[in-house]
């Protein structure tokens, strides 16, 4: 049961499966263990970004090609359902709707950056998408009418997913089941859900060609599978991944604008992930998210601290000044590709 | 050139030459006066010959070593403060409405932008792009993360604001020739433009480093067979090219007047769009790219100032459809 379910891909270390138990179980608990906003903001990023990592996964560790424009089909998630919110009333049906038409838009996309661009090198594809990924960004911004410009949307949800919405007039343990609640499980379980369809895409005999063509490209094609076809196809699985976690953060916040979803800080934020986690591991993508948003949100707290106490010393309280936690965690991240391509999942399972 | 003469001289391609002028009359009608015209192409060339400084010694580094350098942009910035704060120190005689004391703050910032970026570009050839040679991905992973690194050490030296460059006295204003205004500081940029282009091509076929590092691009087996040591070669390039690109940074600074640590990544898209339009690793096409662009750029931005980076992708894309590996294709695939 548990291995159809992990698609025969276990973690193999003890210590990597206490690992993601824990984090399960935090995602799980995380209303009633962590009460306040704080924590659940905390929780449900974590797993929005554990699926949009390892949706990226899919591309960088598994097929070996570097797409730029992950946060182009996240933003397109986002949009699909902000767009559709604001314009077309807060009902299930244009939820349905926007969801429909964002997967179908990031679908048709990636299908014509990947037949116009994978075919030559690697490098070439990641010029591409970066270049597109900057004109959308524009486009977000210039269609203000649309998009909000770089104000952004807030909308209004179903009445199901609304903090005012009370379904149960006793609170459970002292937590209020509202809305909220409900919306939180919504995103965790679509999340989790989503993370095991794209493990059972890995592991399938399609991902086998596509970690052989990362492997080899030249052999594979002499083998007789078609490259293009199998990058094309990954590609345009991955943009699906990313788009679902751009619709479920953006059920989350009720609010889509270029910062939560576009910016290109969200793709650096995506790299630092997926290659502190590990490259290559489904796995790796969920430590990596997980430590990462973890750490944007408490790091900065301890930086105050130390920034605090190294007061007087030159330079190393703007070092550690909390506004600076990507610089430490640009270092790890370098040290990581040279030291650790595997990651930490990759160490954990060495072992 | 006494043995050049044994080689049958290379045939000009000039149909993307040909671009630059089509490209610049196509516009014409559009523009509802002819000043505003001679306004904008002068505005245009002068933005392209600044993007060509900074894409020059990215698309060398990339025909001769295959490396993608994504932290190049990083190089743009760091000039770009070196070159502000020696102006900023400057003040008066940057505020004196003379040329000589105008140039001796000006001489001193670019020399600092240039020695602090190639320092920069040594820096980096060395430690983080060296180990990982040969493989791409590996490749454009790191240069990002120093690109991260650069970029938030940016913000520890000078601070996260926009720091505010007024031009120096003697090259803010216009000249007016008809009814076309003029701005006097473009037409510098593009004669220190059109100065970087001529040395690089003096250096490129007139000498024997250039023909070395021609040779390189071209087959880096070959010229390393026969004796010579193109990683020498390739660290000179790497650093000379990262110097230019401090140039084009306090250019681009002086341009915009006022710097800020997101200029080197904004300008990496630009950049990506030339050395993929011109041909990746050609010199020339990275030039005519650069210059495209830069028209491109200034027109829409004129008429529809909402596309102005879009215009520039369909550029790309039309011309890959005409020229799938650029204006000017490299020797290696």
């Amino acid at each position: 049961m548990l291995t159809t379910l992990l698609s025969g891909d276990l973690p193999r270390s003890r210590v990597l499966a206490v690992v993601l138990l824990a984090i399960l179980a935090g995602l799980v608990l995380a209303p009633f263990v962590f009460p306040g906003t704080r924590s659940l903001n905390v929780a449900a990023k974590v797993a929005v970004f554990v699926l949009l990592v390892a949706s990226y996964d899919l591309l960088l560790g598994y097929t070996g090609i570097v797409s730029f424009a992950h946060t182009m089909f996240f933003g397109i998630g986002g949009y699909g359902v902000g767009i559709a919110m604001a314009k077309l009333g807060a009902g299930w049906v244009s939820l349905a709707l926007g969801i429909a038409l964002a997967l179908s838009l990031s679908a048709a996309l990636a299908l014509a950056i990947g037949l116009l661009s994978l075919r030559v090198r690697a490098i070439f594809f990641a010029m591409i998408t970066l270049a597109v990924a900057s004109f959308f960004q524009i486009l977000a911004s210039q269609l203000s009418g649309f998009t909000g410009g770089e104000d952004g949307i807030t909308y209004k949800l179903p009445d199901l997913l609304l903090p005012g919405t009370k379904l149960v007039e006793m609170p459970l343990l002292g937590v209020e089941l509202n809305g909220r609640l409900a919306s939180y499980y919504l995103v965790v379980l679509a999340a989790l859900a989503c993370f095991l369809a794209l493990l059972r895409v890995v592991n399938s005999p399609f991902g086998r060609v596509l970690l052989s063509i990362r492997e080899n490209e030249f052999r594979s094609e002499a083998l007789g599978y078609r490259t293009v076809t199998y990058r094309t196809a990954a590609n345009c699985i991955g943009a699906l991944g990313a788009t679902l976690a751009g619709v479920l953060y953006a059920i989350w916040l009720r609010y889509t604008g270029p910062d939560t979803t576009l910016s290109f800080n969200i793709m650096i934020d995506i790299l630092l992930m997926v290659v502190i986690g590990g490259m290559g591991t489904m796995y790796g993508a969920a430590v990596g998210a997980t430590i990462f948003v973890v750490a944007q949100n408490y790091l900065q707290d301890l930086m105050a601290l130390a920034s605090a106490a190294a007061k007087g010393v030159p330079l190393l309280p703007g070092l550690l000044h909390p506004d600076r936690w990507l610089l430490w965690l640009g270092v790890l991240f370098i040290v990581c590709v040279y030291y650790f391509p595997t990651g930490i999942v990759g160490k954990l399972r060495a072992k | 050139m006494s043995h050049g003469s044994a080689l049958p001289a290379q045939r000009l391609d000039w149909l993307p030459l040909a671009l630059i002028p089509a490209i610049a009359l196509a516009a014409l009608p559009f523009i509802p006066s002819l000043p505003t015209w001679v306004t904008l192409t002068v505005a245009g060339l002068a933005m392209g010959m600044m993007i060509f400084m900074m894409a020059a010694g990215l698309t060398l580094v990339f025909g001769l070593m295959d490396i993608m350098n994504f932290a190049h942009g990083v190089f743009i910035s760091v000039g770009a403060y070196a070159g502000t704060s020696v102006l900023l120190a400057m003040k008066p005689s940057m505020q004196a409405d003379s040329l000589a004391a105008n140039l001796s703050a000006i001489v001193p910032a670019v020399l600092a932008a240039m020695a602090l970026a190639g320092f920069l570009g040594w820096f980096f050839e060395r430690v983080v792009i060296r180990p990982v040679y040969g493989d791409h991905l590996k490749q454009i992973l790191v240069t990002m993360g120093g690109l991260i690194v650069v970029e938030q050490l940016i913000h520890v030296v000078w601070g996260p604001d926009i720091i505010p460059l007024p031009r120096p006295a003697t090259i803010t204003g216009s000249f007016i020739v008809g009814d076309a205004a003029i701005e006097r500081y473009r037409v510098l940029a593009v004669l220190v433009g059109l100065a970087v282009f001529a040395a690089m091509w003096l250096i490129l076929n007139r000498t024997r480093l250039g023909l070395l590092i021609r040779a390189g691009v071209e087959n880096r087996e070959m010229v390393e067979s026969l004796g010579y040591r193109i990683r020498s070669l390739f660290v000179g390039v790497f650093i000379a090219g990262s110097a230019l690109a401090g140039l084009g940074g306090v250019m681009w600074a002086l341009y915009q007047e006022s710097v800020n640590a997101q200029i080197g990544m904004q300008m990496m898209v630009v950049l990506f769009i030339v050395l993929i339009i011109g041909g990746l690793g050609s010199v020339g096409g990275c030039f005519v790219g650069a210059l495209l662009v830069g028209l491109m750029a200034n027109y829409t931005g004129y008429l529809a100032p909402k596309l102005a980076l879009g215009s520039n992708i369909l550029l790309m894309v039309l011309v890959l459809l005409w020229r799938p590996r650029g204006l000017f294709p490299v020797g290696r695939a």
